[in-house]
């Protein structure tokens, strides 16, 4: 539509004495008075505003609620040690070439060595039950090498274990990630879900905004008519309705933001305080700038895309008659 | 400036509303169409306006041939032609002066310069003092006025107008037809559909005359008894 526009404003007679507004400054225009005339009626535009906030706000807490799950499962990572426990013959330096041959591996982190004395004092130290260890005239405990994965998901599936498993050496494997594995999937899931119900919500805004704007098109009728009478094109009647689509889209994602804000002072004290009882100093993470500069970015896109496919379906279909 | 080679109009409902017109309006010409109730004026306005389509024969206007337009230039070509409507067409939730705005908003004249424009057109028809007002508390000849200055406010090079007095007193209906001509002194093309025989008679002007659809009389002016050629 814009390359005849620009023929146009090269043909009428006006813009070859460069009297012409440019397309900017007549888009501020427009923007301007569409934004006047969802002030004047705020009664139904707060509808729409808070239907689509609403759309808006189900996939975002779910996203939310997952992306926090997430990082404190991997806040938790410590617990998702893997023990390697010796064989009672290996020496330390034995040990130490076991550790250095497996730090070469890309799906471990870090490799820490509790040679059998270590153990042995540890175990005294935080049992309390070191004059019984003393009494005993061998040291009981085996050498241990504690791995901390690098991705506690793929570790899982990988074949770390096994290879533990079978190295010379090792006495057994032990690892306690029957919670982190269920974790994963159900946040795999939930990952799912949330992207799923955004494509759905998206489409309900779309429908949403799109019926709001085809009911404002319908309403203006008559002027559509008469702006075509004296002239003006089809971009030219469409761009009001497609900047109230856009607003109708920005504000649904202002009023998501703040509901979801507002949920998440109301959830963070009592959730922070219920994982400090757990030991843990996680504390409730909202969507962060990038996430909310992408939800106002993404609604607003929606409402004017929302606008546009009401406006393609309905506008051309008004002719002066 | 504008041709009609063998144009007929037929409606979906079948009324056939022109029926093989021929004529040519030369650039600079001032010409008065009119016929009785239901003739085809308005018709034969629209299809220049592209309003309508044409069922049969060819429209130029300006060497263009109006079956040819492609959709998206509709809008350019109608910013050519200012057109003052039967029914007024005005904008009844904008004042005066945004009614008479419209055409140059579209365009996107700057506001001093479309202010200036505005102002001129209005104090052309008189309607100076009443640009705050609304057109819903204005008389039909003040609409009617407010129509004929959106139409003559971006000087367009043809001027349209379907029954541009039928509301006014005979006192205004004279002072606007006056107003036409200076137009017309200023080289714009008219073509002015009206019942008032009278008034057309007295100014000399070419006459086309139509009755159910057909050219039936293209005088060179209104010479007295052109209305006896009609029914
Ligand atoms: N949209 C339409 N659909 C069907 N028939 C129409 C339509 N518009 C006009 N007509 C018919 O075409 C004929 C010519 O109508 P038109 O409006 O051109 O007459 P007119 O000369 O302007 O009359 P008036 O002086 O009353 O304005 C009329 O009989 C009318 O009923
Ligand atoms: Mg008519």
């Amino acid at each position: 539509m814009s390359a005849p526009r620009r023929q146009g404003a090269r043909e009428s007679r006006v813009s070859a004495r460069g009297a012409l507004l440019s397309r900017w400054q007549q888009h501020v225009q427009t923007a301007a008075d569409s934004l006047e005339k969802l002030r004047r009626s705020p009664g139904n535009a707060l509808m729409t505003i808070a239907v689509i906030g609403i759309a808006l706000l189900l996939p975002c807490a779910l996203f939310v609620s997952v992306d926090n799950l997430s990082r404190l499962g991997g806040n938790m990572g410590g617990a998702s040690q893997i023990s390697v426990y010796l064989q009672q013959d290996v020496t330390d330096s034995e040990a130490l070439e076991i550790s250095e041959q497996l730090l070469t591996r890309r799906d471990i982190d870090a490799v820490r060595y509790i040679s059998a004395e270590e153990a042995a004092r540890e175990f005294a130290a935080t049992s309390g039950l070191g004059d019984v260890i003393a009494a005993l005239d061998s040291n009981p405990l085996p050498g241990a090498l504690v791995i901390t994965p690098s991705d506690v998901s793929t570790s899982l599936s990988s074949s770390l274990v096994s290879d533990l498993e079978s190295l010379r050496g090792v006495d057994s494997v032990q690892l306690d990630l029957a919670w982190v594995e269920r974790l994963q999937a159900f946040l795999g899931l939930a990952r799912r879900a949330s992207t799923g119900l955004m494509g759905i919500l998206a489409i309900a805004v779309l429908f949403v905004v799109g019926n709001t704007i085809r009911l404002a098109i319908e309403n203006r009728r008559a002027e559509i008519v008469v702006i075509k009478l004296v002239g003006g094109t089809n971009a030219y009647v469409a761009r009001p309705f497609l900047y109230t689509g856009a607003y109708y889209g920005f504000a649904g994602g202002v009023f998501a933001w703040t509901l979801l804000a507002a949920i998440l002072l109301a959830l963070g004290g009592p959730a922070t305080e219920l994982l400090r009882l757990y030991g843990s100093e996680y504390s409730i993470r909202g969507l962060g700038a990038t996430g909310s500069l992408l939800l106002l970015v993404g609604s607003t896109l929606l409402g004017w895309l929302g606008a546009w496919m009401s406006v393609r379906q309905h506008l051309s279909a008004i002719e002066p008659r | 400036m504008i041709k009609f080679d063998n144009v007929s109009k037929r409606y979906p409902g079948g009324h056939q509303a022109l029926d093989q017109v021929n004529f040519e309006l030369n650039a600079g010409e001032m010409a008065f169409l009119t016929g009785r109730s239901g003739a085809g004026k308005s018709t034969l306005l629209k299809l220049i306006m592209l309003m309508e389509k044409a069922s049969q024969g060819q429209i130029f206007v300006n060497g263009k041939n109006l079956g040819r337009m492609p959709a998206d230039r509709i809008p350019f070509y109608r910013r050519r032609i200012g057109v003052v409507f039967q029914d007024h067409q005005l904008l009844f939730d904008r004042n005066v002066f945004e009614n008479v705005a419209l055409p140059l908003q579209i365009e996107g004249y700057p506001r001093h310069e479309a202010d200036r424009r505005v102002r001129a057109a209005l104090d052309k028809v008189g309607l100076l003092k009443k640009e705050k007002m609304m057109p819903i508390t204005l008389s039909g000849g003040e609409q009617q006025r407010i129509g004929i200055a959106r139409a003559v406010v971006n000087r367009p090079q043809i001027l349209l107008a379907d029954e541009p007095t039928g509301n006014l007193d005979p006192e205004l209906a004279a002072e606007i037809m006056q107003l036409f001509e200076q137009f017309n002194q200023v080289g714009v093309s008219l073509l002015i559909a009206s019942h008032d025989l009278s008034l057309i008679t007295r100014l000399r002007h070419r006459v086309l005359t139509l009755d159910k659809g057909r050219l039936i009389r293209d005088a060179d002016s209104g010479v007295p008894g052109a209305a006896g050629q009609e029914h």
